[in-house]
């Protein structure tokens, strides 16, 4: 499976998932600079976490507007697998491929530490490799990761079961004390409603290898790769 | 010219005559700024140079010692590991979110010039008491600036560490350190070689900031300090980012003679630096910088500290590539002179020579100064009458307090700011004894610690210099990585002061000789005098940043017990030795007595212990023993490890909080299951290192038995947990 990674100035993240989609799941996989075309023939383009642009104006406000941006758009219009993670998710917002807005987290500060997902549903190609309510475990590293969509958006979000990943307790309860940045439902992850964008604030490439700890992020890559292979 | 002149720039009378007479005139004002700066004592150690020198720098793995930008280390297989520490502590006095983030910019440039990709930040932080609003400020702003900062430039800030002390409440101590990976034969240098080529600033236009930073790092803070805000820089870590990736490329091209950050004294430090080191002369144009407002003078051009500049020396005819990859990043490299043949440093604007200096002058001549060591007479106030301090009725209270200290509570409010994650390098987080991160496409892994108990070092400041080195090596030790060598910030007061400057050559004292017996040459570091407020200088503290090497990072080790089952022993000799401790400062408020006595032959035999158990897989295991001592050491390694313990405690004749809180040096609390204990015996009795087996992991509760058996501490997990883990956020919000 074809992999492009997209880098924008500032991406930071980049050689992170880029590591383990080549080293730990075996894909081919090429870094895609932010002022080049989308490259045909991919099968899956991430948006990694970092701070484009500085995060300057708005966090991805600016590198929505990157040459590359345009191939992206298209590329999941057609319907091609596009995975924002942090800083991706909040591109992904900007450029309207999913619907609401990441604003400052509730205490204004930049958080890191792992927090606890709820699997919302399997039926996505992120997700297969999983259940609907198991927990994993996750990283996150955000200074504005509290998800906000108003309520007529919200209410189509539920509706449509676009909502992947929840925050929740290590029980798998979804209350605000397991509400680390103060997501509007707990919306930790979000797919559109086409089925092949998704975006989430935590880093599952930080949690796909024994060695560092924690190994529940590689269920989502595995995910990828799955429903890749079975569309073959 | 007026005296007034040169004393506003901070050079003395005396100084003045001397740059008369090596220039055989008088110089004009641009040359005088210039020579005042590099004769700060931030640039010329003119006071901590004849000291320095008792550092040993020499040992089989240094590949680059004091000198450059920073040290260097083998690491094996043709990989280095560069690193450095530094303070900006001024700066974070007066504004502290952009005092520390430009710290940690600074930092990070002294690493990737060298061509080394930064892997992990380590932050040494000291502040007065958290009971003082200010000092909440201050902290909060600092650990702000550096989360700023380090996070955008997604470089892990995987460990340090955060000390409270009264002493330090009207000049807080911010030292950053910074560690870079890089194939040895990607190693740059800071040297402008090579007669012809091309000089290049690289990176962001040079604006009025700053103006002056190093001479204002080279006085006392008083209640004008306020005043010189515009003397700290502004950071912008994005474009230290862009700067980072296009240097590291054009190093991966072989494109580069030489490199060096426009940092302290800006432009005229890393000219004159870099000539200085190639022995050549350089010739700048100042017309030529790309500045950031209109009419800047060449003046403010040289002296200006604004961030994320270099100077680059490429190879002669890579301009253009040069120019090519810093566009893609969206950055600007401008030819702004060459190397040149004779040592000078001249500065011209257009056609005219605004200054002309002979390199040496400003680097080899600038001034020494030989203060007299003088032993301060009257420490009577220091002596500590145990008598007068009555036994603690209730240990479960003093316990308990003891971990709501500042100084000894969980940073996690501190360390969940920082990325620590990011380049998914970090196989030990932040929180245990020393932060290890592996060496991707290997099985090596890369350990780090920064210690130094200013407390200690107040009260004997070669003892206290010992035991930072010992201790930060102990913390690597206790990861299972071997010490390799050290980097230092030296924060002093002013060393004009009589018992300052004998303070700072008893714990250099004190520091080179564990360097020398625990085999960890100092590579380099930085020395920051003047930390002093109107209520006196800090604590002398001689911050030590230790970086180790794991062969195998399955056999790396962490505070934390594992397993319930598991056997709990004390490795080394309990004495009970209560002076300096934290026990006494916090719970007592006494700052007395002689800190704990550090045997250095002792110390490695500790070391070789652990390190054999660790590499023989003994261990589930190992916690250093340091502030609050034995319990509080214990009771960490209980709340990591969300278990609990039963302890009985030696047979022991003194005060019961001496041997509960004293802090005893090079002692070690490991566990491991029962089926180990024969093979960790052998290794035990073969080093001879005295130890006691004091008990075994539980699933919950922290109970601690005397000798004859009655019940000194009672309390469950939970309760110690929460103390611990809140104090700090709870105290912040």
């Amino acid at each position: 499976m074809k992999f492009g990674v997209v880098v924008f100035p500032g991406s930071n993240c980049d050689a992170d998932v880029k590591h383990v989609l080549q080293d730990v799941v075996n894909q081919d996989t090429r870094f895609v600079w932010h002022k080049d075309p989308l490259p045909r023939a991919l099968d899956c383009v991430v948006l990694p976490g970092g701070f484009s642009y500085g995060d300057y104006l708005r966090t991805g406000a600016i590198a929505r507007f990157s040459p590359v941006m345009e191939g992206v758009m298209e590329f999941a219009a057609q319907g091609g697998l596009v995975l924002g993670i942090c800083n991706g998710f909040q591109v992904l917002t900007e450029a309207g491929l999913l619907p609401g807005a990441l604003m400052v987290n509730k205490n204004l500060k930049f958080m890191c530490k792992p927090v606890y997902l709820r699997v919302e549903h399997n039926g996505t190609p992120f997700t297969n490799a999983l259940n609907a309510g198991d927990v994993i475990e996750v990283p996150i590293a955000h200074g504005e990761g509290n998800y906000f969509a108003d309520p007529e958006v919200l209410e189509e979000i539920e509706r449509n079961n676009q909502v992947v990943f929840r925050y929740c307790t290590r029980e798998g309860v979804v209350n605000a004390q397991a509400n680390p940045n103060g997501s509007v439902n707990n919306i930790a992850g979000l797919i559109n409603k086409e089925g092949n964008v998704l975006g989430m604030m935590p880093h599952p490439e930080r949690c796909s290898e024994e060695v560092i700890g924690r190994v529940d992020g590689i269920k989502v890559f595995q995910s990828i790769i799955n429903w890749w292979q079975g569309r073959k | 010219m007026e005296p007034t002149v040169w004393r506003s720039m901070g050079l003395r009378d005396d100084e003045y005559l001397r740059i008369k007479e090596l220039l055989g005139r008088e110089p004009n004002y641009v040359e005088l700024g210039i020579f005042a700066v590099m004769w700060s004592e931030h640039c010329s150690y003119k006071t901590s140079k004849p000291v320095l020198r008792k550092f040993p720098t020499q040992g089989r793995q240094v590949i680059q010692g004091p000198g450059e930008n920073a040290g260097v280390v083998d690491i094996g297989d043709g990989q280095a590991v560069v690193f450095k520490i530094e303070s900006h502590n001024h700066p974070s006095a007066i504004e502290p979110f952009q005092g520390a983030a430009t710290g940690v910019g600074g930092i990070v440039r002294d690493v990737f010039t060298m061509g080394a990709r930064p892997i992990a930040i380590l932050d040494s932080l000291r502040f007065g008491d958290l009971d003082n609003n200010r000092t909440k400020y201050l902290f909060s702003g600092v650990v702000s600036g550096i989360s700023w900062y380090g996070n955008c430039l997604g470089i892990p800030t995987v460990g340090g560490e955060v000390f409270f002390d009264k002493s330090y409440e009207g000049n807080p101590l911010v030292n950053a350190m910074c560690i870079g990976l890089v194939d040895q034969d990607k190693l740059a240098k800071g040297a402008a070689a090579g007669i012809g080529n091309p000089v290049m600033a690289v990176g962001a236009r040079t604006g009025r900031d700053g103006i002056h930073g190093a001479t204002f790092a080279s006085a006392e803070l008083t209640e004008a300090s306020e005043e010189s805000r515009p003397s700290v820089q502004v950071g912008d870590p994005f474009m230290e980012k862009l700067l980072l990736e296009a240097c590291l490329e054009i190093i991966s091209e072989d494109l580069v003679v030489g490199m060096q950050d426009m940092g302290a004294a800006g432009l005229t430090s890393s000219s004159s630096e870099m000539a200085a080191r190639a022995k050549t002369g350089l010739e700048i144009d100042v017309s030529l910088v790309p500045v950031r407002e209109t009419g800047m003078t060449p003046y403010e051009i040289m002296l200006s500290e604004s961030q994320e500049r270099m100077l680059l020396v490429p190879k002669k005819g890579t301009e253009d590539r040069v120019q090519e990859i810093f566009e893609k990043w969206g950055l600007k490299a401008v030819k702004v002179g060459r190397v040149i043949e004779e040592r000078v440093l001249r500065i011209k604007e257009g056609e005219n020579v605004v200054a002309e200096i002979p390199v040496q002058a400003l680097v080899d001549e600038s001034p020494v100064c030989h203060y007299k060591v003088v032993e301060p007479l009257d420490r009577e106030n220091l002596k500590l009458d145990l008598d007068a301090i009555p036994e603690p009725a209730d240990y479960n209270q003093v316990l308990k307090s003891l971990l709501s200290s500042p100084t000894i509570a969980s940073k996690e409010w501190v360390y969940e700011q920082y990325d620590h994650g990011v380049g998914i390098n970090t196989v030990v987080y932040p929180g245990s004894d020393a932060a290890v991160m592996r060496i991707k496409g290997t099985s090596k892994g890369v350990a780090a610690s920064t210690d130094c108990n200013g407390r200690y070092c107040y009260l004997d400041p070669y003892e206290g210099g010992k035991i930072a080195v010992a201790e930060a090596a102990r913390n690597v030790v206790c990861s299972g990585a071997v010490p390799l060598a050290i980097t230092n910030c030296l924060n002093f007061g002013n060393p004009e002061k009589e018992e300052v400057f004998w303070q700072f050559n008893k714990c250099i004292e004190g520091m080179s000789e564990a360097c020398r017996r625990l085999n960890t040459p100092v590579t380099g570091g930085n020395v920051s005098f003047y930390n002093e407020s109107p209520q006196g200088a800090v604590h002398p503290t001689p911050v030590v940043g230790m970086v180790g090497l794991i062969a195998d990072i399955d056999n790396r080790l962490t505070q934390a017990f594992k397993t319930a089952g598991s056997k709990v022993l004390l490795l080394g000799e309990t004495k009970g030795e209560l002076g300096g401790s934290e026990y006494l400062y916090y719970i007592h408020k006494l700052t007395a007595g002689t800190p704990p006595g550090l045997d250095l032959n002792t110390e490695q035999r500790l070391h070789r212990v652990v390190l054999e158990a660790a590499e023989k897989g003994l261990l589930l295991s190992a916690h250093d023993c340091s502030e609050g001592g034995l319990a509080v050491a214990l009771a960490e390694s209980v709340i990591t490890g969300s278990l609990g313990v039963k302890v009985k405690l030696p047979q022991f004749d003194g005060r019961l909080d001496a041997l509960l809180f004293g802090e005893d040096q090079s002692r070690i609390i490991v566990s491991l299951s029962e089926d180990m204990m024969p093979e960790l015996m052998e290794v035990i009795n073969r080093h001879s290192i005295p130890y006691h087996v004091l008990g075994e992991v539980t699933e919950d509760g922290f109970l601690v038995l005397t000798a004859s058996g009655s019940e000194v501490i009672n309390l469950s997990t939970g309760e110690i947990t929460n103390i611990w883990r809140e104090e700090i956020r709870c105290r912040m919000s």
